[in-house]
């Protein structure tokens, strides 16, 4: 019965921590660091190419270009929670939002000196645009039953293709620099746009979460689909909506993508970003079969994986090689929550546990 | 090991988390002999032929076999098919992408490749030997359920078995293939093998069995001759009940007195996509029913459809007189219907969502998308029900998988009463929760009806039926077959009617 | 009661009589087919020369063979998303290997058996008997072994070994399919070494599912995992294995890969492994496993090249046109799937429960 007890408490207290596992691996890396070289922490005030006073820092980076990243995680974690699967076509389906954006706002004519839309304009309808893709991959998904990750698959094949189509093949080059300003500084303000855009996101989702029954309906379709149903539930039309849901992610994270350089490369834009998404979920803890989710870890994941990037930039590795690191974490981090692996492990602690209560009593 | 014995196992213990499924469960076969495994649901005939066969590990006991010395050990199917038992589940377990012929020969006999010729050739003669009309090389999901069944009983057949298991093998058979099925069974007693049959049909055991088997709650009840055991009497076994007891409770439920007063749910015609007989029902304000009938007889079915939970394909429905579409849970809900399933695990709870989100779930999705309760209103409303309802619960954050089974169904419970419903539908509310828990949920029943609610109360255990309702409507394979109402309200009539002809002197 | 459901079964004969995995088979190599008589009427441009399509195998000879793989895994109800960074992986090690570390052709082919072998064996444990997502464990290889190319080595290799040059260059003459050249001169048709390989994969890998218990046992799990336990089979053994092979696979096509462009570099067979998807999916094999046939997959590689050479024919070079071209195709196969297999359900469903109330 104790064992019970314990087992219990232990699973629970596990259940509790969630975001234990994220902020352990912040932790770490930020002792890692702080060992091998305190300047990682450095930040200081300086000023860019056109005069402004910028800040600088590798944790300015950290949380400047995680951005993207933690903003997709949003989405990818709806759409994990929801269909038990994961949507891989958010890199190309940033290169398509992100060229309709150019598309809008360059026109027709490639080198535009100046903007033939306004930004909103071109942003909104890229929303759109993002959105209708996401539904596409929802209907598939949620009414013809086919598996999330083979669905995507489709426009994982499709999407630089279709964004270099917009386009014919050039690429467009946004020449007036206020488009720039979302991808990198305000004139006057030091601290990066994307920041600021990203913690609007973070808002708007807490908002939601906490003023709709979005959450409540969500896990419960992910836990139990028969459930739902029996409550009154429309698990298809809930799936649906997490993709469209990702599709808005999808098209934020991707007019910051194409405001950073104010231009796009259709073949090298938010490349693997997918395969950061789906760790940053389950690097927050959520089951990457569904169910039960956690919108603060899978952020806190994102970032914890562009800290780690950053870092492993810092010692001067090579980008391409990048991914085998990521592997070996990933690889470590779903053995540890296999559960197979945790029935012997936790097998192991009740052992552990057994000599030592005896030696109480 | 026992002259005679084919297999004996000995002392079983199994308990799964939460429900102690088989308590020191002993049962012996004899060679030559067809001898029925009879207990309602959750009785625990399902768990005890898996860990036979090896698909559950057992906790403790023994099982011996004829020509194996000492305790065998079963870890796994192959094993048991290994040691010469074969097995026809109540869940067809055969690959529904390969062929007929594939199926029956697959995972057996010896070298690594497959002659096609020799295998439908052998599959050929063994279907048309057995009267099965299906050619060999059609694939499997392209037969009809029965024909499925009947493959499976043809695969274990065919196996070189001391002991055949059939787990309800006749419930999508038609009258015919039961008969092509029962002189099989009859050819291979002949030979000696040893068969345990599970049915939840009285008139197939008293057809072709030897000797009846009753497990209850996990427990052995008995083995008894099939010639000592007249009908009622094994339901009576079955449902936990001496034939002393059974005119002594009389329900002092007042009938429902407002036979003028317009049904608060009407239906005519009712049917669903789940095969039951177009059924008309009502129910009056502060009316408890009740659907009864064995297993399998079509009391759930009836139930979901008045609940829109399986896909209704004709009838019309009125609540309080008014015509009204329910085609969805949805639906249903927003008229003042609540449904508690049948199957808990399956249908009722979100394991991983606390206690809290559990209880607000009927409610919330009612209220709509955008009127979440805040967090305090929604512990408010679980604090309420878990006091109402006696919750044992950690806190109102504790995930229900957690939970007991009798609490979580007070969770599930306590999320329909939350809703403020008219009309209750109760689908065996008290199956496997302990006996206090099902005693304050009869209690309850009884007291939302005094308020003026109506419920409807299936039960697998007619005492409780007998205790709440004040009309009982019996099922049979399908369809209505009575409705019992006043001084009918007895264990026997409701156990002859349930159990249908052939029985009516030893009911009297 | 009814009459016995057996005569009252689907009315559609023959559509009824085929299994899954033949129908969608024959729907692969009629469209084949048909693209191919399509391409021969309508565009000519060489179409009718037996070399163009000795071309496309050529081109696809490795292809093939992971496709084969994969086909397998997706078989058994997996899938492998590591065989197009296993390919590159292998290119960029022998390429070093032979190039700068002296090596010869044979041992470098170990070398890349042994790579194959690693990732089957790492991934099929993981799977089989961790029952991790297959998704995640292969992604996880896919990101690994697309790393380890560029720490083996960052730069683009152009093997000089000589015996690795003449093994390369090797042609086998095809004999009375040649054409005549505009000059009017008779020039042979020819394949790669590859290709031999390849069909030899494909033979002998159809026999395998087709003739032995472990290739059915194959189609029994993905069928039905719960069942397959039930009739016998060691669900986990047979998973494991499916793995294996398919690393093994990545290992032979990532060397025939190697052997078609002679060089080793960090973007080689990049999204090789969608392409194998794809062409399983295309050659009737069913993502949730028990149905496919590597005959419909050979037709799936060819189908997905063909329709590429189409489309560049037609005149929309534009390079958008192909990929756009092969997600509408994959999109076109997977909801017919989807469709048939719904609606075989469907009509089953009416026989039985006919035979309920019947």
């Amino acid at each position: 019965m104790s064992r019970l007890n314990n087992k219990k408490g232990l699973l629970a207290g596990l259940l509790r921590h969630q975001m234990l596992i994220p902020i352990a691996a912040l932790l770490l890396l930020a002792l890692f660091n702080l060992i091998a070289d305190p300047s990682f922490f450095k930040i200081s005030l300086g000023t860019n190419s056109n005069g402004d006073p910028v800040l600088t820092g590798y944790l300015i980076t950290i949380i400047d270009c995680g951005s993207e990243l933690a903003i997709l995680a949003i989405g990818m974690t709806l759409v994990t929670a929801a269909s038990g699967g994961q949507d891989i076509s958010v890199g190309a389906a940033i290169a398509i939002s992100g060229s309709v954006v150019l598309r809008v706002l360059c026109g027709s004519d490639s080198h535009a000196q100046t903007l033939q839309a306004p930004i909103i304009v071109a942003f909104l309808v890229s929303c759109a645009v993002a959105m209708i893709f996401g539904a596409f991959n929802g209907t598939l998904v949620a009414f013809f039953r086919i598996q999330p990750m083979v669905a995507t698959l489709i426009l994982f094949t499709a999407g630089r293709y279709i964004a270099a189509s917009f386009h014919n093949n050039e690429l467009p080059i946004v020449n007036d620099p206020s488009f720039g300003y979302y991808g990198n500084y305000f004139p006057g303000i030091p601290v990066p746009t994307p920041c600021f855009i990203a913690v609007i996101c973070f808002a708007v989702i807490t908002l939601v979460l906490k003023r709709t029954n979005l959450g409540l309906y969500i896990q419960s379709v992910g836990i139990n689909e028969k459930t739902a149903r029996l409550n009154g539930l429309h698990p298809e039309w809930i799936k649906f909506m997490t993709y469209v849901i990702l599709g808005l992610c999808v098209a934020v994270a991707g007019f910051i993508k194409v405001s950073r350089l104010s231009t796009i490369n259709y073949s090298v834009i938010a490349k693997d970003i997918e395969m950061d998404a789906i760790l940053a979920v389950a690097l927050g803890g959520n089951a990457l079969s569904g169910g039960k989710f956690n919108m603060g870890a899978s952020i806190l994941g994102a970032y914890v994986i562009q800290f780690l990037s950053t870092t492993l930039y810092k010692f001067n590795v090579q980008s391409d090689a990048l991914p085998a690191y990521k592997a070996v974490v990933v690889i470590l981090l779903v053995v540890m929550s296999a559960p197979a692996v945790r029935e012997k492990l936790s097998a192991l602690f009740a052992k552990l546990r057994k000599p030592s209560h005896a030696a109480q009593t | 090991m026992r002259e005679g014995s084919v297999l004996e196992m000995t002392g079983i213990y199994k308990s799964f988390p939460g429900v102690k499924a088989l308590q020191n469960v002993s049962f012996r076969l004899c060679e030559g002999e067809i001898h029925a495994l009879m207990g309602e649901n959750g009785a625990g005939k399902s768990t005890l032929i898996k860990v036979l066969t090896g698909v559950y590990p057992k906790d403790d006991g023994e099982i011996y076999l004829k020509g194996q010395q000492g305790a065998v050990k079963i870890h796994s199917p192959q094993d048991a098919q290994r040691v010469g038992i074969s097995t026809v589940y109540q869940e067809i377990s055969l690959c529904p992408n390969l062929s007929v012929a594939e199926n029956i020969y697959l995972g057996r006999g010896e070298g690594q490749t497959v002659s096609w010729r020799k295998m439908n050739e052998g599959a050929a003669k063994l279907l048309s030997s057995l009267g099965i009309d299906v050619k060999p090389t059609k694939q499997l999901a392209s037969c009809s359920i029965a024909v499925q069944q009947m493959i499976a009983i043809a695969r274990a057949v065919d196996m070189d078995c001391r002991v055949l298991i059939l787990d309800e093998p006749t419930s999508s058979l038609d009258e015919s293939e039961v008969a092509k099925l029962f002189k099989m069974m009859r050819d291979l007693k002949k030979r000696g093998v040893g068969i345990i049959f599970v049915t939840h049909f009285l008139d197939q055991v008293y057809e072709v069995c030897d000797k009846i088997t009753v497990l209850r709650d996990g427990k052995l009840v008995g083995e008894y001759q099939i010639e000592d055991m007249p009908r009622v009497m094994l339901v009576s076994k079955m449902l936990g009940k001496e034939l002393d007891d059974m005119a002594e409770i009389k329900n002092d439920i007042p009938v429902c007195d407002q036979k003028d007063s317009t049904p608060v749910y009407e239906a005519e015609g009712l049917c669903s996509s789940e095969g039951i007989q177009p059924f008309d029902f009502y129910i009056r304000r502060g009316e408890v029913n009740g659907f009864t009938g064995l297993l399998g007889s079509g009391r759930s079915e009836s139930v979901r459809a008045i609940f829109g939970a399986d896909k209704v394909t004709s009838g019309t429905v009125k609540m309080n007189g008014k015509p009204v579409n329910i085609t969805k849970p949805i639906d249903a809900m927003r008229n003042g219907i609540a449904y508690l399933p049948e199957d808990r695990k399956r249908d009722g709870i979100v394991g991983d969502l606390s206690v809290r989100d559990n209880i607000i779930l009927a409610l919330q999705v009612i209220t709509g998308f955008f009127k979440p309760f805040s967090k305090a209103k929604a512990t408010e409303f679980a604090e309420e029900y878990i006091r109402l309802l006696d919750i044992k619960t950690a806190s109102v954050n504790t995930p229900i998988k957690s939970l007991s089974g009798g609490n979580q169904q007070k969770v599930i419970l306590g999320r329909w009463l939350l809703t403020h419903p008219k009309y209750l539908i109760l689908d065996e509310p008290t199956r496997g929760i302990d006996v206090g828990t099902k005693v304050e949920i009869q209690k309850l029943v009884l007291k939302l009806a005094s308020e003026g609610m109506s419920v409807t109360f299936i039960s697998s255990e007619t005492d409780e039926m007998l205790r709440t309702c004040s009309r009982l409507i019996v099922m049979r394979d399908r369809k209505q077959v009575g409705e019992l109402t006043g001084e009918q309200l007895t264990q026997n009539t409701i156990m002859s009617t349930i159990a249908g002809g052939g029985n009516d002197e030893q009911a009297e | 009661m009814a009459k016995a459901p057996a005569v009252r079964g689907p009315k559609r004969g023959w559509l009824s009589n085929m299994t899954d995995t033949n129908l969608l088979t024959s729907i692969t190599v009629v469209v084949f087919l048909v693209m191919y008589l399509f391409a021969i009427v309508v565009l000519q441009e060489g179409f009718l020369k037996p070399q163009t399509l000795f071309n496309m195998m050529n081109a696809n000879a490795s292809l093939i063979i992971i496709s084969c793989g994969m086909s397998l895994v997706m078989i058994t109800g997996g899938i492998d998303i590591s065989v197009g960074g296993v390919t590159a992986l292998v290119c960029m090690s022998s390429a070093v290997y032979l190039d700068q570390k002296g090596g010869n052709v044979v041992t470098s082919l170990l070398l890349s058996l042994c790579i194959g072998l690693a990732f089957g064996l790492v991934q099929g444990y993981l799977i089989a008997y961790l029952e991790i997502q297959p998704f995640i464990v292969s992604l996880a290889g896919m990101f690994f072994a697309r790393g380890m190319t560029t720490i083996v080595n960052t730069h683009t290799i152009n093997v000089q070994h000589e015996g690795f040059v003449a093994l390369k260059n090797t042609r086998i003459t095809v004999p009375f399919l040649g054409s005549y050249n505009k000059a009017g001169n008779y020039v042979d048709a020819y394949i790669e070494i590859g290709v031999v390989v390849a069909l030899v994969i494909v033979a002998l890998l159809f026999c395998m599912l087709k003739w032995t218990k472990l290739g059915r046992s194959f189609y029994a799990v993905g069928g039905n995992r719960q069942s397959a336990l039930m009739l016998g089979i060691n669900v986990r053994r047979t998973t494991f294995l499916s793995y294996l092979i398919c690393g093994i696979l990545a290992g032979i096509g990532g060397y025939v890969y190697f052997l078609h462009v002679g060089s080793g570099s960090a973007s080689h067979a990049s999204g090789a492994e969608m392409n194998a998807i794809a062409s399983s999916i295309i050659g009737g094999t069913m993502l949730t496993g028990g149905v496919g046939n590597l005959i419909g997959t050979l037709f799936g590689v060819l189908s997905l090249t063909l329709i590429q050479n189409i489309v560049s024919s037609v005149g929309l070079d534009q390079p958008w046109w192909t990929g756009i071209t092969i997600a509408a195709m994959i999109c076109v196969f997977l909801i017919m799937q989807s469709v048939i297999i719904s609606y075989r359900k469907k009509v089953l469903l009416n026989s039985v429960s006919g035979g309920k109330t019947g």
